[in-house]
Order: C-alpha cells, then structure tokens, then sequence
C-alpha cells in the first residue's frame, strides 16, 4: 500500500496543474529562470554573432541580420504551433488554463511575427535590391501576422469570455494549416527567398560559428518567449479573479 | 567604433534591424511590467 502511494505521488501531477491557482506560482518561478537564461543566451549569441562570426564572403556584413531574422521567424511560427495546440485543448477539455496560455501567446507571436517581416525587409533590400516582394513565403508570413492579429481582435471584441475564448481557438486551430505552408513555401514555389540553411534532414549550409550564433539567438527568443507568456498567464489569471 | 556603426555600408540595415527589435521587445517587457504593477 505504502509503495503504491509513493508511486503515485512520485510522478508529476500534471492535471493537479491544470487548475490557475496551482499554476500561478509555478509560471512564476519559470518566467524567472527563462528570464534569466534569455538574458544570458542573448548576450552570448550576439557575442558571437558580432564577435567571434567573421564577415560572409557573398553577402558581407548584411548576413548578420540572420540572427534575428531566422530567431524571430522560427518563433513566430513555434508559437502560433503552440498557440494553435493550447486553443485544441481549450476546445476539447474546455480547460480555463488553456484558453489563459493560448490568450498569453498571441501578443508574443504577433510581435515575433512583426519582427520576421521586418529584419527580412532591411535584409532584402540590400541583397534582393527590394524592401518587399509578393512572394510565397513573404506573403505567407504576411497572413501569419493578420492570424495573429484576428485572433487578438477577436479577443478583444467579445466581452464574453468564454465566447470569446472559443472564437479565437477556433480561428487559432484552422489558421495553424498556414504554418506549413509557410515551412515549405520555399520548396513548393519558385520563390526570392532562400531556401533552408537548417533542417533535421541534411547538414547545414553554413559555417559552423554563424550557425553557433543563430542557435544561440533562437534559444534566447525562446526562453524569451516562455519568460514573457508565463508572465502574462499570471496577469490574465489575476485579471480573472 | 565608427567600422562597427559603418558596418561596411550595410550600418543603416543590420542596426535598423536590431535597434527595432530590441525596442519593441523592451516596449512589450514595459508594457508587461506596467499590467502586473496595476491593481
């Protein structure tokens, strides 16, 4: 009997955390520690980035915009994955903390979203000799920011908030078919935009310190994101209270 | 100093860049600290 109680009580209760009142300090204690790595990881990615990285032999110092760019755009699109992911939940299990983290999400994506669009604007002209082209992954990149953007109008236009909950997940969960498109677009059309220098399936087509920098760059923006989300979960659990 | 500003012509860009986004995301961590400070 006794075994079987430390058993249980051994493995983590995920659904005892589930409810925002036993959330609220434990996103508290993350946002700290994801704080502080995002803090730590950033100044080492542009140590790097800046520093270390030597000048590109095709694109000179214009390639440095990547690490940014390649950050803020892989996060966009993570987050409105996980965005979409919370909101499925919501729906499914009508779990109050779901709807709260997909709701503390969509600013973040949006931003992230909005900083894509914009490195990759100052990128291009100096390399494409344009601000901005109708491309395919532009363009899909464009409806990412205007899905964020619906899903926080949507938000703040119903005063219900369950209404408003379901309508954003709703439009959340059918626009994450975007994401996709926008991974791939680059292979499925002929576009401006280069192609992948990372992917899971090939080796990447960069230099090793370049690829150190970006890395180090994304998992800032990452804990960044986990810091600032977890952040803003506690306010909206607050606000609701 | 100068180099690094001039980043060989391409200063105006790649600070462009990172001035920006290092701003909102400042704007976005204000704005956060101002709503959990609200009563």
């Amino acid at each position: 009997m006794t075994t079987q109680t430390n058993t249980r009580t051994a493995g983590i209760r995920w659904f005892w955390f589930s409810s925002p009142a036993t959330f609220y300090p434990l996103a508290g204690t993350i946002a700290w520690i994801a704080g502080v790595l995002a803090a730590v990881l950033t100044v080492a990615g542009l140590y790097v980035g800046f520093v270390v990285a030597p000048t590109d032999a095709t694109q000179g110092e214009a390639y440095r915009i990547i690490y940014i760019h390649v950050a803020a755009a892989w996060m966009s699109m993570f987050l409105y994955v996980v965005m979409a992911f919370w909101s499925a939940v919501g729906l499914a299990m009508n779990a109050r903390l779901a709807f709260i983290l997909a709701r503390a999400i969509a600013p973040t994506g949006a931003l992230f979203t909005f900083i894509a669009l914009w490195t990759g604007s100052l990128w291009g002209k100096p390399t494409w000799g344009t601000w901005w082209v109708w491309d395919a992954r532009l363009t899909s990149e464009l409806i990412l920011l205007f899905l964020y953007f619906g899903y926080l109008a949507l938000q703040a236009s119903i005063d219900e908030r369950r209404r408003a909950d379901r309508a954003g997940a709703l439009l959340a969960v059918v626009g994450v078919v975007n994401v996709p498109i926008i991974y791939y677009s680059v292979q499925w059309w002929n576009t401006l935009h280069q192609g992948a220098s990372v992917s899971l399936t090939k080796a990447p087509s960069m230099a090793k310190v370049m690829l150190l920098g970006m890395l180090l760059m994304a998992l800032a923006f990452w804990m960044y994101s986990i810091a600032v989300v977890m952040i803003r979960a506690r306010c909206e659990i607050r606000e609701s209270q | 100093m100068n180099d690094l500003l001039y980043l060989n012509g391409y200063g105006f860009y790649v600070w462009g860049s990172y001035v920006v986004t290092f701003a909102l995301l400042a704007i976005e961590l204000v704005a956060l600290r101002k709503r959990t400070q609200r009563k």
